[in-house]
């Protein structure tokens, strides 16, 4: 077998697709955040409590109602949505007339709240949840060897990211929403109910984030603290993509995973700041961010 | 997105102008130096100690802040990372305290400015989510590299000998140095923010367009209030390691920054003596729940929601607002 500059191809392409991996996450992740902040204009701060969230759920579900891998999938993003929807309509829906940090403020306090009780309930440890049957074994691609889950993720992400996009430009609602980020007023004079479209809007992407949550489960333990380090790094994905455009935030997601990945072989040391490192040129160079408009 | 340099939109303390202090405030001062002498015979020194620390760590993130108008979520890489500096710098290269503290100071002045440099391009919640993003960079370089300890961090630190005369292991001669540095550093804020200087920050976080217009290099401005922020919430980290002898990861991680925000945000930011107050809260209120293990991060969640829904002067922007006087 061929060897790129010393580095096996097994290593090599096993690393990539552990960065693509956790690129579907960060895609998922700040799709969601940008969705939110479009139409909220506040920075979901719970989103990883979120996320959390819907790996826990997906596992209650398993272990308490017997629901498979597969009714999760479904039912986790809806259950958790409707948390999202109870929290907006019981605290964020209060403070848009306020400056945006108090909504940071306060989902920060949110999730500090959220990922308490849960550590407090099933402690730090974490808790396995299998992996579908469906999805166990894996493929010999001849240059490297694919577990199927992993595979599965990386097209589902792609999948769901894409059919967001798709319903965000190409469909009358999602033309509500996008006239909605514009003039909240005006399309409300045209007959829209726009606190309900915000409410949704607000679901949804807690939706998102739970569905990257469950996608998640089987791959890492389900863990009250796996939120909270990776919502970091979806914050600096988004200011290095900025948050004008839905498919530049998809874009970003995975690209920044891939980088992330190839730093992992070439450079172990430097995988956990690199992306905050391209956050700082990105600062330097553009500082709107790639796909961002300057405000 | 039309929103200006970071309006946050509480009633803020009007400033009473940059002639000398008024006379409601002496008072306050000499209250609180009066507490602060008695309170090491009637309270755990150490415990008093921490509280100070945690006091002027608020009011450096409140410069910033409620006087600055900009949102820093990332104050902990500061303040932890002074605290691995005094640390080292006590411990490996000997230094009495109180070059140690200096030296840790001096490091978080010089991280403020590298980091500040790069965030102020970027404004509002951005801001916030870059601030947070660099401090973690800082949290990670800490978990690797080799003078920071890893997960053990630096322990037994020498309290050492005050110029190298007096002895700082006795906790009451430590604690008059720590209420020394303290009040100082109290000081030297009250200063800053009603100079001139000051009053060009309040210009720039009430409405930053029009100071640019006014011709104020605004830029300058705000970089400047982020170095002096992180330089003395750099003080504050580097004795708070001097007198707890450790330097440790959980300083320079993101929590520690949520912890500053909240006691700001529970005193009132944008007041003088708020963040004091809340510091001294959200200390008291950690060591008795520390017990209760994860109840202290619900307790500080549901304080958050608390003070965003219903105060967001906070403790002193209420009491302020009913005796009509700027606290």
């Amino acid at each position: 077998m061929f060897e790129l500059l010393g580095i096996p191809p097994q290593a090599l392409f096993g690393q990539l697709l552990l960065g693509l991996i956790n690129g579907s996450f960060y895609a998922l992740l700040s799709l969601g955040l940008a969705i939110i902040f479009g139409l909220l204009n506040i920075i979901n701060f719970t989103h990883g409590a979120q996320y959390m969230m819907g790996a826990f759920v997906a596992w209650m579900l398993l272990n308490y109602a017997g629901v498979p891998y597969w009714g999760a999938l479904f039912l986790v993003p809806v259950i958790v949505g409707a948390t999202g929807v109870v929290l907006e309509r019981v605290f964020i829906s209060r403070l848009y007339h306020l400056d945006h940090l108090y909504g940071l403020l306060l989902t920060f306090g949110l999730a500090l709240i959220i990922t308490g009780i849960f550590r407090n309930q099933y402690g730090i440890s974490g808790l396995p949840y299998a992996m579908p049957k469906q999805l166990t074994g894996g493929q010999n691609l001849g240059f490297m060897f694919l577990p199927n889950y992993r595979g599965w993720v990386v097209v589902v992400s792609v999948v769901v990211c894409l059919a967001t996009w798709f319903v965000i430009e190409k469909t009358r609602l999602g033309a509500y929403l996008r006239a909605a980020t514009e003039n909240p007023t005006m399309v409300g004079a045209f007959g829209i109910n726009v606190p309900r479209l915000i409410t949704l809007t607000y679901g949804f992407g807690v939706g998102l984030a739970a569905f990257a949550g469950v996608l998640a489960a089987p791959i890492y333990s389900v863990n009250p603290n796996m939120g909270a380090d990776v919502i970091i790094v979806v914050f600096a994905v988004v200011v290095i993509g900025g948050m004008g455009s839905i498919l530049g935030s998809i874009l970003t997601g995975f690209g920044l995973g891939l980088v992330e990945g190839l730093t992992r072989v070439f450079y172990p040391e430097g995988s956990a700041v690199v992306i905050f490192v391209i956050m700082a040129i990105v600062l330097l160079v553009k500082p709107a961010g790639l796909f961002g408009r300057e405000v | 997105m039309a929103t200006q340099a970071s309006p946050l939109d509480t009633p803020r303390a009007a400033s009473p102008g940059t002639a000398g202090m008024p006379v409601l405030h002496m008072v306050i001062f000499a209250g609180l130096l009066v507490l602060g002498l008695i309170a090491p015979y009637v309270l755990y020194p150490v415990f008093v100690m921490k509280v100070l620390c945690f006091a002027l760590f608020a009011c450096a993130f409140n410069l910033l802040l409620g006087f600055g108008g900009l949102l820093s979520f990332g104050h902990a890489a500061y303040f932890g990372g002074a605290s691995y500096v005094s640390a080292h710098a006590a411990k490996i290269w000997g230094l009495s305290p109180e070059l140690a503290i200096l030296a840790g100071t001096g490091a978080a002045a010089v991280l403020g400015l590298a980091i500040g440099s790069l965030a102020i391009r970027r404004q509002g919640i951005y801001f916030a989510m870059v601030t947070l993003a660099f401090a973690q960079m800082v949290f990670f370089f800490s978990v690797q590299a080799p003078f920071t300890g890893g997960e053990d961090g630096i322990q037994s630190v020498p309290r050492g000998h005050l110029f190298g005369l007096i002895s700082m292991a006795p906790d009451r001669n430590l604690y008059f140095f720590v209420l020394a540095v303290v009040s100082i550093g109290l000081l030297v804020i009250y200063r800053i923010i009603h100079s001139p200087f000051g009053q060009v920050l309040k210009g720039i976080r009430d409405n930053e367009p029009r100071m640019i217009s006014l011709g104020y290099r605004t830029r300058r401005y705000k970089l400047a209030v982020f170095v002096l922020s992180a330089a003395l919430a750099g003080t504050a980290g580097a004795t708070k390691a001097i007198v707890f002898q450790l330097a440790s990861l959980t300083d320079v991680y993101w929590t520690m920054s949520g912890e500053v925000v909240l006691m700001t945000l529970l005193g009132g930011m944008g007041t003088v003596f708020g963040p004091i107050l809340g510091a001294a809260v959200i200390v008291t209120m950690q060591n008795y729940l520390a017990t209760f293990g994860d109840w202290v991060t619900i307790g500080q969640g549901i304080i958050f929601v608390v003070a965003v829904m219903l105060f967001r002067e906070g403790i002193v922007g209420v009491l302020a607002r009913i005796i009509k006087r700027p606290l």
